[in-house]
């Protein structure tokens, strides 16, 4: 529970300072500096208007913590305003995510700001289930 | 049997029945879920795991069986039909005659990316976006604002001569033609074009935008005179790769459909560029 408020405190302070259109490095360098409680590679960020939280996916235990059904585990849960993006890792270690899967991006992060300006204030829809039948 | 054009080609005729034939499978639901497939192998096809319609050796045979079972339900709606194909060297820019009004309309407005005119603009009625990676419900596009180039002549030219069809890994870090051509290697052809249209095309659920079909009739046609320029080339892997689709594996979703059973495009269609086959010449 300490963990969320803190996350929301951060989040806070981002949106913040995204008024001053610094949220970006400035919400990075925040997450650096916490405490332990926040592990490496998280962010809570408020990019034009909409937070990012992105958490490192889980290590050495298994993934019955998962946030989603299927195979993906060893990613990071991306979220935008609490809907999650669906993302994936390229064997060269860049990103796509369904929002923008044909281009790829250095990190977590600038997929997610990628997807910000791609959603032009667009809700994120739910996972769509695996399975066509076309 | 069909004959797949240039769209740049089309009679206004054709150009109506194809737009009219693409609005009724909307109107079906028969849409839709095509839609709802590629999304799903484009969410679980990954570089270290199964990997079927995209990111693999079975990228261009899963494409062309996909593109048949849309072109039969195409055909079942008007049997005069057949997918054109979008050569994106020749027709590189918004001002084409594939982007006008009577035909699949036009970049989208500035404020939202919301597509305007044409027989799929939202206000129509007809063409809603209902398989769908976030809340809007129209169709969007932002012709060259992701990339301001789509390929050249001399790009694709330098990505056919390459002999080999595909290597290990056998993901979006191979090396080859098959990984040139959807291009996470190299010059970066069919990825660059979905990117070049913006809108949905830049999603998973890109079949939403009717030039999905044309852009992949061509990447489709490519396939093909690389195999006519690389006669001693074969598909690869042959057997036994793991996550990977071989020569005579099974496809996914299909499960009745091998890479093998898709080299030969000449047994459903050929393209206008091509001769007539002696077959059905002779019956006509």
């Amino acid at each position: 529970m300490n963990k969320i408020t803190r996350r929301q405190a951060l989040g806070t302070t981002a949106g913040a300072l995204s008024a001053l259109g610094i949220a970006g490095a400035t919400a990075h360098a925040a997450a650096a500096d916490s405490r332990a409680s926040i592990p490496t590679g998280t962010v809570d960020e408020v990019y034009q208007g909409r937070r990012i939280q992105i958490t490192p996916a889980t290590t050495g235990g298994g993934h019955h913590g998962g946030h989603h059904g299927g195979g993906h585990d060893g990613l990071p849960t991306v979220r935008i305003d609490g809907r999650e993006l669906h993302v994936m890792r390229n064997a060269d270690g860049t990103w796509i995510s369904v929002v923008n899967h044909y281009e790829t991006f250095a990190d977590p992060t600038s997929l997610a700001r990628a997807a910000v300006r791609e959603l032009q204030g667009a809700v994120l829809a739910p996972f769509a289930p695996m399975g066509g039948t076309a | 049997m069909t004959v797949r054009k240039n769209q740049a080609a089309l009679t206004p005729e054709e150009k109506r029945a194809f737009t009219n034939a693409l609005l009724e499978l909307k109107r079906t639901g028969a849409y839709d879920r095509f839609v709802t497939t590629h999304n799903g192998f484009i969410m679980s096809d990954t570089d270290s795991g199964d990997r079927v319609g995209h990111r693999s050796p079975s990228f261009l045979p899963w494409h062309r069986r996909f593109l048949l079972e849309f072109e039969a339900a195409l055909q079942k709606v008007d049997p005069t039909v057949s997918l054109p194909y979008w050569d994106w060297t020749a027709d590189r820019t918004s001002r084409s005659s594939l982007w006008a009004a009577d035909f699949l309309g036009g970049t989208g407005r500035a404020r939202d990316g919301q597509v305007m005119d044409g027989p799929f603009a939202y206000a129509t009625g007809k063409f809603n976006v209902n398989v769908r990676v976030d809340g809007r419900a129209y169709l969007r596009r932002a012709l060259g604002e992701g990339v301001a180039e789509l390929p050249t002549k001399a790009e694709v030219e330098a990505v056919l001569a390459m002999p080999v069809y595909d290597m290990a890994p056998w993901n979006s870090s191979s090396n080859g033609f098959r990984n040139n051509l959807e291009g996470w290697r190299g010059a970066n052809l069919h990825n660059r074009v979905h990117v070049w249209v913006g809108g949905q095309m830049g999603t998973g659920v890109s079949p939403n935008d009717p030039v999905f079909w044309m852009h992949h009739a061509y990447v489709d046609k490519l396939w093909a005179e690389w195999q006519a320029r690389n006669p001693k080339s074969a598909y690869l892997p042959a057997a036994g790769t793991v996550n990977v689709v071989d020569l005579h594996d099974t496809m996914r979703p299909w499960n009745d459909v091998t890479p093998a059973d898709m080299l030969d495009h000449r047994k459903f269609y050929t393209f206008d560029t091509e001769p007539v086959p002696a077959a059905s010449a002779s019956q006509r």
